[in-house]
């Protein structure tokens, strides 16, 4: 029962993460919206029993994406 | 990036991170992760390096040609331990038949073949990632007119 409400709100927060970055204006808000995704992700992962997925999306969605967006938008402009 | 709060605190978590990648990593035949999700760990703590200082120290540690030569040399490496088992009279990449210490199962030398692949590929995949960071923020010009 306690699973289910977490898998709920987890996805609940997963949809509002990705309507966000959608709508967002500045890019870098939307870089650290997407993070959030990706790390909101990688638990509904673990909670899928897929503890490799969890970990591989933790350090490339949250981590390497992130860090290559950032490199990209100090190469370009920030506001969209 | 000149923030003394960024530089301190990375400079205290880069080698944990660092050291939980190779966990990672050496575990690989074990636990779940492997060389992918290590390396992505490894190459995500050298960037974070590269961010927080200024680019000529973190291209000091671990320069663009030398992160280059590691990559190609994992994948040589991959094919190299698939051609012994060829060298041996067995198929590409066999593990028990050709040699490989084999050990106790649930130990860390353990598995053959399988550990030494894994250290090479996420050698490979950590080098990849810096390379990639490294051509992406390297590029000169004026990319916004």
């Amino acid at each position: 029962m306690m699973a289910t409400i977490l898998d709920m709100l987890l996805l609940l927060f997963l949809i509002v993460c990705a309507i966000s970055v959608a709508r967002t204006r500045d890019l870098l808000s939307a870089i650290i919206i997407f993070a959030a995704y990706s790390l909101i992700m990688a638990v509904v992962w673990q909670q899928l029993e897929a503890p490799d997925i969890a970990i591989t999306e933790a350090a490339i969605g949250a981590g390497v994406t992130s860090l290559l967006l950032i490199a990209t938008i100090s190469k370009t402009r920030r506001e969209e | 990036m000149e923030d003394l709060i960024v530089r301190m605190v990375s400079r205290i978590v880069v080698p944990f991170i660092q050291v939980y990648g190779f966990y990672v990593i050496l575990h690989g035949h074990l636990t779940p992760g492997g060389s992918f999700s290590g390396g992505a760990i490894l190459g995500s703590s050298m960037i974070l390096f590269a961010l927080a200082f200024n680019l000529e120290r973190g291209a000091k540690k671990l320069s663009h040609e030398t992160s280059t030569i590691v990559e190609c040399a994992g994948a040589g490496w991959f094919a190299i331990l698939g051609l012994v088992g060829i060298y041996m009279g067995q198929n590409f990449l066999t593990n028990k038949e050709a040699g490989f210490y084999m050990g106790a199962p649930g130990d860390l030398v353990s598995s053959g073949a399988i550990v030494l692949i894994t250290l090479g590929l996420g050698l490979k995949v950590a080098s990849t990632v810096v390379t990639l960071f490294y051509s992406l923020i390297e590029v000169e010009g004026d990319a916004h007119d």
